[in-house]
């Protein structure tokens, strides 16, 4: 029995920086093949991206592109070309899945909407992944993940329970918005691919990162649709809902339950402020919150993060620390899981990678293969899966199709 | 193709609160049957208050957070204390491809429920167990709610102002770790769909939101350099940040990536002399001087409002959208159109607006067929049609208080 998922699937990328490259990638790291198409010479933009290697700018060491891409084949293609079309159709002809991240009015100048293609290859599942969707009045709209964030509603609350009305909202840290998007499209690309092994028949689907990201905050959409609420990121007044400063960092301490509330005042020494039986409800203790946050934070503050966690998890209270990326790259937790994992490159050498949130006990995470180099995989597609010769595939580079 | 596209498929679901809920509910919004197991000792918190919202309801059916999340579900109640109710859990999953769990690790096991047990009964059974930090490691039995997974998985300290503490989002991060549940879900059946194998999941919810902060971590693995919050400041675009604008707390957030781009803004401010200001050159002394020139183009963007320079600059070819609120949001007109939004009848609550479709499927369209459960409404369809107890052994197993 193959002990990866989705060896079945034969996948087809036409995508850039993040959102794309990380949808193909979690299908990459399950067994999919993956090709993935970059335009010839430049190349996929995430390799102009940093963080790089050592910090120095190389197509092939940037440390985002070389996450997004592990397990996958690279080959370089011009699809504004009419040889660079056809061959493009001919590789979707022979695929399951089609992912790309086009402008719809590009898909549709170049022929290479659904139902173009649906024509070719009707089992194809073909997942388009746009900052709008492919309809409404914005759907041309240009956004970088800045303005996804924004749009989807998430940004105007953040950071929650700021304390100056005249600093402007920001958006959620990273690029964990666009990664969100590509795992939300991994998924509707998923179960169209389960149906079309159902039904014989491939779909489209349309993925808005707009769409998605709102669906985050799902419940403050509904609040205002629901009751007319309109919520903004200016504090509240709400029980420790940020971090508070500990010797070595922040932790964050959250108590919605009494039993939850009994454990914090036991790990504090039940000290006679916090035994007052009017904190014996979640809503009065929002109610006191002013009164409560100084004094915990106070206690706080004398003990190392972990340390603290530690003490207070021991009491079945949900305390955390804030972790930086060395906390995690250091944690005993993760180690132990074998979130990371060292992959060999041929130019970044071997390095540690983060791997998955998810163990399967049948068909684990695997490294098959670091992320491609540009046009490392022509020869290996082109010849021996489209038939080209030698000469043609030269001929094909000089006229600047691959 | 008149049809869901999980058409089929059946979910015994012990999950609760938005981590868990939110990924079977994902499965139910495409088609799976999803019979939420519930019982009136443990409660789903979401059925009775929001902290993230702050708000507390009435009973157990007046939640239209619980509501939101928990679409086209159906409900058991059952006593889980009780032996009976645990093998009548059992024949659920018997009759189940997918289990579904976020309890504290081993509190299934205890339970009589492990996956190991549900194996014997159904080989090819599909089990997800969500939990705040997974299944092993010294962390398995710590737990956690939405904040704390912003906190550890890294991504806080990358979110908020620089002079300001880590910032632990909206609640947003109890959804990706559903999303997450849910995409491993769907893998498993496509997995089994080829094979006829199932498999247990252990997916931590901390793991869902580190592996999104992938270049962060990246930077760390490869540089040894911990990035840290800044705002809405990339590590190389500017513009690339929120601008006021007329009205108020109104915002338009831009991004500006390319020269191109640089030159297409410029024109929409009308080609102003300070863009020709040797400060702002090329990217990288814009870079350099980016509090300056955020000054510069917010005394542009306060003449007007953020729909406005938004329409002037995607005009342009340059990126900007307002920074909207849940309001303008729900009276956007692309939100109006892409049909996102929904209303469900409840049967305690009436008409409930929704969510409801995060993306659009060709043929096998995401339905909302129905609100989410009132707890128990389905022991008949599922006691008497799906198990074949008869109406004595019903009302015998509710006598005993097995089920409610």
């Amino acid at each position: 029995m193959p002990d990866q998922a989705l060896r079945h699937l034969k996948v087809i990328e036409l995508c850039s920086l993040v959102t794309g490259p990380y949808c193909t990638k979690l299908l990459a790291d399950f067994g999919a093949e993956v090709i993935k198409i970059e335009p010839p010479v430049i190349g996929d933009c995430a390799r102009r991206r940093g963080p790089f290697l050592h910090d120095m700018p190389d197509p092939e060491l940037s440390g985002l592109f070389l996450h997004l891409n592990t397990n996958k084949f690279s080959i370089t293609l011009d699809v504004t070309t009419r040889t660079g079309k056809d061959i493009l159709k001919e590789l979707i002809k022979q695929a399951n899945i089609f992912i790309e991240d086009n402008p719809p009015r590009v898909m549709q100048k170049q022929e290479l909407t659904y139902s173009d293609l649906e024509r070719l290859n009707p089992r194809l599942v073909m997942t388009s992944i746009t900052p709008f969707g492919q309809t409404g009045p914005y759907s041309d709209y240009k956004a970088y993940e800045l303005n996804s964030h924004h749009a989807g509603g998430e940004g105007y609350l953040l950071p929650i329970h700021s304390d100056d009305p005249d600093r402007e909202p920001v958006k959620p840290g990273g690029i964990a918005g666009d990664c969100v998007c590509g795992l939300s499209a991994a998924l509707a690309t998923l179960t169209a691919a389960y149906a079309m092994v159902e039904t014989g028949v491939g779909q489209h689907i349309d993925v808005s990162k707009q769409d998605v990201l709102m669906s985050l905050v799902q419940h403050h959409v509904c609040t205002f649709a629901n009751l007319g609420e309109v919520h903004n990121r200016l504090a509240k007044g709400f029980l420790m809902v940020l971090p508070m400063e500990c010797q070595d960092g922040y932790i964050i301490i959250t108590v919605v339950s009494n039993r939850e509330w009994q454990g914090l005042v036991e790990c504090m020494g039940s000290p006679s402020w916090a035994l007052d039986e009017k904190y014996l409800s979640w809503a009065n203790r929002h109610w006191y919150a002013d009164e409560i946050n100084p004094r915990v934070q106070a206690w706080v503050r004398q003990f190392k993060k972990d340390e603290l966690s530690h003490k207070l998890q021991a009491k079945g209270v949900a305390a955390v620390p804030v972790n930086t990326a060395e906390d995690l790259a250091q944690s005993a937790q993760l180690q132990e899981r074998g979130f990371f994992a060292d992959i060999d490159h041929a130019l970044a050498g071997t390095l540690r990678y983060p791997t998955a949130a998810y163990q399967f006990s049948r068909t684990p995470w695997k490294a098959m293969r670091p992320a491609p180099l540009l046009g490392q995989h022509n020869e290996l597609v082109y010849c021996n899966r489209l038939g080209f010769g030698k000469e043609q595939l030269m001929k094909l580079r000089e006229a600047g199709v691959i | 193709m008149n049809r869901t596209a999980l058409q089929g498929i059946r979910v015994a679901d012990f999950t609760w609160l938005w981590a868990g809920a939110y990924a079977t509910g994902l499965l139910a919004l495409m088609g799976a049957e999803v019979i939420k197991i519930e019982s009136m000792t443990a409660v789903d918190q979401t059925r009775v208050m929001s902290f993230t919202i702050g708000k507390a309801f009435e009973g157990v059916e007046n939640s239209y957070v619980f509501n939101a999340i928990n679409l086209n579900k159906l409900s058991v109640k059952l006593n889980l204390k009780k032996p009976q109710a645990v093998d009548l859990a059992k024949r659920i999953a018997q009759t189940s491809d997918v289990v579904a769990e976020n309890m504290r690790p081993g509190t299934m096991e205890r339970l009589g429920l492990g996956y190991n047990v549900l194996k014997e009964l159904k080989p090819d059974i599909i089990m997800l167990s969500s939990s705040a930090f997974g299944g092993k490691g010294p962390f398995r039995t710590y737990g956690g709610y939405a904040p704390s997974f912003a906190c550890a998985s890294g991504l806080a300290n990358l979110t908020g102002y620089r002079d300001r503490t880590p910032n632990p989002m909206t609640g947003s991060t109890d959804l990706m770790a559903a999303i997450t549940g849910a995409f491993a879900l769907v893998m498993a059946l496509n997995y089994r769909q080829q094979t006829g194998l199932g498999q247990y999941i252990d997916l931590s919810s901390v793991e869902s939101q580190a592996i999104l902060a992938g270049d962060a971590l990246m930077e760390y693995l490869m540089n040894g350099r911990v990035q840290y919050r800044d705002g809405n400041r990339n590590r190389i675009m500017v513009p690339h940040n929120c601008y006021r604008c007329r009205g108020d707390d109104k915002w338009v957030s831009i991004a500006v990536s390319t020269p191109e781009e640089w030159n297409y803004f410029c024109e929409v401010l009308g080609n102003p002399s300070w863009t020709r200001d040797e400060r702002f050159a090329d990217a990288y002394e814009r870079w350099k001087n980016q509090e300056e020139l955020d000054r510069l183009v917010t005394a542009w963007t306060l003449n007007y409002t953020h729909y406005e320079v938004t329409d002037m600059l995607q005009k342009a070819g340059v990126a900007a959208m307002p920074s909207l609120s849940n309001e303008e949001i729900v009276n956007d007109p692309h939100f109006k159109q892409r049909g996102v939004s929904n209303t469900v009848e409840h049967p305690i609550m009436g008409k409930v607006s929704v969510f409801g479709v995060p993306w659009h499927f060709s043929k096998t369209p995401i339905k909302i067929t129905k609100a989410a459960p009132v707890m128990g409404e389905s022991n008949d369809y599922v006691f008497r049609e799906l198990l074949g107890l008869s109406s004595s052994e019903i009302s015998r197993l509710v006598d005993e208080g097995v089920i409610y």
